[in-house]
């Protein structure tokens, strides 16, 4: 397995036999799906979150004043702008002080390689497609998603991947005729 | 009767081929993904938006609605069975409905659950049918000013309601009202945050937004959670209820249809709420409640028939007001958008068949869906067999090539993956992306009859406060943004030391 499969160790307890499972109680229940969650971020993420929104927001008003503001009479195009990204400042600088110590932010584990994985597969595909077609950059992306984020075994990855390209191909371009790149 | 000609009309609109066909191809995808974990409704609605662009508007809204209350009943399937909730508001269907499953009577707990769902969502139809129309004549005389009033405090509440932390949800309102500025300033013709792009002088479609956010972000999101896998699931026998069965539940259909109906218009409410009170009316009201959580009849039924009384009347606001109550109706009033229709109180009157065969629709999918999930419920069952590391690709490869057709460009394809990242790094970082698309849908309408009221009143903003209804609203808006703090500080004064009390915190999946 090349795969991040989630090595086990933080889900370890998911592996309790069924019966000691089945006698939880609802709240158990939920303090267990509570504890299944992804581990929270700590205060840094928050921060840096909150900076973001901070950028963005100052971004945006420097922007919107150089549009020009007017009077709320006879507005320029820069003043709902302006009051919207006054408002994100002002909720980010509130995140950034008092909500440092909120636990709602979830922690990059190995797990999250997976979507980073997905991800770069997902832009390979557009800068791809218009160069050969979509047909071999999706057939490259299930067999990476399947196989390894997956962990399918390898015959079901490659059989169920080439009926899934022929299947795209012959309702986007035999059936719907749409103008999707393609090489065949 | 005059009111009642246009509702029987609305059934010959549901009657045509097309339109019964479409609602049924919506309530099986909504079974469907209500049945696999990992996508919600408004996630797929998302991704299925390009395929409603060369059908009627009538023919459309019917699809994405039969998904939205489908996925209501399907959710149902996967908490008894297997006790993951395979939507948010079928989670409290999982303490007694799994016990039921454990007792041999997975059948049963499926039955009445789909017998509630039945009960509760024809009611609200019902309600639907005599409210709505009641609600679009006193809009009628809504101007600028209560419109600003009435998307302020939509937004406002969609964020404060949803779960996670609030000034999250509001910068994610922020952001959505953000980027619908982008493109020409329509008062004045100015580009605005185009930075010198072609393809942006237009604005950002809402499709590539809501299929980045919802549909690729979910996507995305998912990849990290493979290890909630499903077992090989019972075997489901004898899903008829017993008379007494049903005697037992039919109090908890009726409260919970009601009480569901009621929390389904609120802005901010919908489905998972109105399951949840309604289990814990439920659970109050027994004289035995230590029962609950053991396999109470009523703690299936009546959370059941809340979820989709009020998936059902939130289409109340959206229909009657032209403001969505939830994420999903954001969707829904995109894609009326997509179509040339602006959902408002106008929507009654001037476009009768399309109000009338939507609301009319309901009750065939409702039949269609009672039939799904009682004789039929063993076909959906093997379904949870299709595994997640097959289903993530394809649903992948939808976004990407249904992105390209609605434009043809490649550009739609770039921004979809964009929004996919901004939505896969809101919710890791607690950012609720619901308020996003809410707020996105609704910038443009808040911007302009803000700016409309203003020049009615010569710039001064205190001129909301002359008007009676939009004075209430924005009375209500304060209080509903203040009133949290308040409360805050004074649970604070009153208990200084105790820590703040564990909540079961329920991540909504859209």
């Amino acid at each position: 397995m090349a795969a991040p499969s989630g090595g086990g160790a933080p889900h370890a307890h998911n592996d309790v036999p069924g019966d000691v499972l089945d006698e939880l109680t609802p709240e158990q229940l939920a303090a267990q799906w509570e504890e299944e969650k992804p581990p929270a971020a700590g205060a840094l993420a928050s921060m840096a979150s909150s900076l973001v929104v901070l950028g963005v927001g100052i971004g945006a008003i420097i922007l919107s004043v150089a549009m020009g503001l007017g009077t709320p009479a006879s507005p320029q195009p820069g003043l709902w702008p302006f009051i919207i990204s006054c408002v994100m400042v002002a909720l980010g600088l509130f995140q950034l002080v008092l909500g440092r110590h909120n636990r709602d932010a979830e922690k990059f584990t190995r797990m999250s390689l997976a979507p980073l994985t997905g991800l770069v597969t997902l832009a390979a595909m557009v800068a791809l497609m218009p160069l050969i077609g979509f047909e071999i950059p999706a057939l490259i992306l299930c067999i990476i998603w399947m196989r390894f984020l997956g962990g399918e075994t390898w015959r079901s990855t490659l059989l169920v991947s080439v009926i899934v390209v022929a299947a795209f191909y012959g309702i986007f371009v035999l059936a719907l005729g749409t103008s999707i790149p393609h090489l065949f | 009767m005059d009111f009642l000609n246009p509702v029987i009309n609305g059934f010959a609109v549901v009657l045509e081929p097309t339109n019964l066909l479409y609602c049924l191809v919506g309530v099986v995808i909504g079974m469907l993904i209500g049945v696999l974990p990992g996508l919600g409704p408004a996630a797929t609605i998302a991704i299925l938006l390009p395929l409603t662009y060369n059908v009627e508007p009538v023919t459309a809204i019917i699809m994405l609605a039969g998904i939205f209350y489908g996925a209501q009943y399907g959710g149902t399937i996967t908490s008894v069975l297997l006790r993951l909730p395979g939507e948010a508001s079928s989670v409290v269907t999982v303490f007694d409905g799994y016990q039921m499953a454990r007792q041999g009577k997975a059948g049963t707990a499926l039955g009445l659950a789909s017998i509630g769902s039945f009960v509760g969502g024809t009611a609200a139809i019902i309600g639907l049918t005599f409210l709505a129309p009641i609600v679009a004549s006193f809009a009628l005389d809504f101007g600028p000013p209560e419109y600003t009033a009435l998307a302020l405090l939509g937004i406002l509440l969609v964020a404060t309601i949803s779960s996670g932390a609030k000034a999250k949800a509001l910068i994610a309102a922020a952001l959505g009202l953000l980027l619908a500025t982008v493109g020409r300033d329509v008062f004045t013709g100015e580009s605005r945050f185009t930075f010198g792009s072609l393809e942006l002088a237009d604005g950002i479609d809402f499709v590539p937004i809501a299929m980045g956010i919802f549909g690729l972000g979910e996507i995305l999101y998912n990849l990290e959670e493979r290890h909630r896998a499903a077992k090989a699931p019972s075997k489901v026998a004898n899903v008829w209820p017993s008379r007494k069965d049903l005697k037992q539940a039919s109090g908890s259909i009726g409260r919970g249809s009601v009480l569901g109906f009621f929390l389904g218009i609120l802005p901010g409410g919908g489905a998972t709420i109105a399951s949840m009170a309604s289990y814990a009316m439920e659970k109050k009201r027994a004289k035995q409640p230590e029962r609950f959580g053991k396999g109470a009849p009523e703690g299936v039924a009546g959370p059941e028939a809340a979820n989709n009384a009020a998936a059902t009347s939130s289409f109340i606001p959206l229909l009657t007001l032209g403001i969505p109550a939830n994420a999903t109706m954001a969707l829904m009033f995109g894609a009326l958008l997509i179509q040339g229709v602006t959902p408002g109180p106008q929507l009654v009157e001037q476009n009768p068949d399309l109000f009338w065969g939507v609301v009319n629709s309901m009750y065939i999918g409702n039949i269609l869906l009672l039939i799904m999930s009682l004789p039929l419920v063993g076909i959906f069952v093997r379904i949870l067999r299709v595994r997640a590391a097959i289903l993530a690709p394809v649903t992948a490869l939808i976004t990407l090539l249904g992105a390209y057709t609605i434009n043809n460009s490649m550009f739609d394809v770039t921004l979809v993956v964009v929004f996919g990242i901004i939505g896969y790094l809101m919710k890791k970082f607690g950012f609720e992306p619901g308020p996003l698309v809410l707020a996105f849908v609704l910038g443009g309408l808040l911007e302009s009859s803000m700016r409309r009221s203003l020049l009615v009143f010569g710039g001064d903003p205190l001129g909301f406060f002359g008007r009676p209804i939009s004075a209430t609203l924005l009375v209500v808006f304060v209080l509903v943004a203040v009133l949290p703090f308040i409360r805050t500080s004074i649970a604070k004064r009153k208990l200084p030391a105790t820590a703040s009390a564990a909540r079961p915190d329920i991540k909504e999946k859209v």
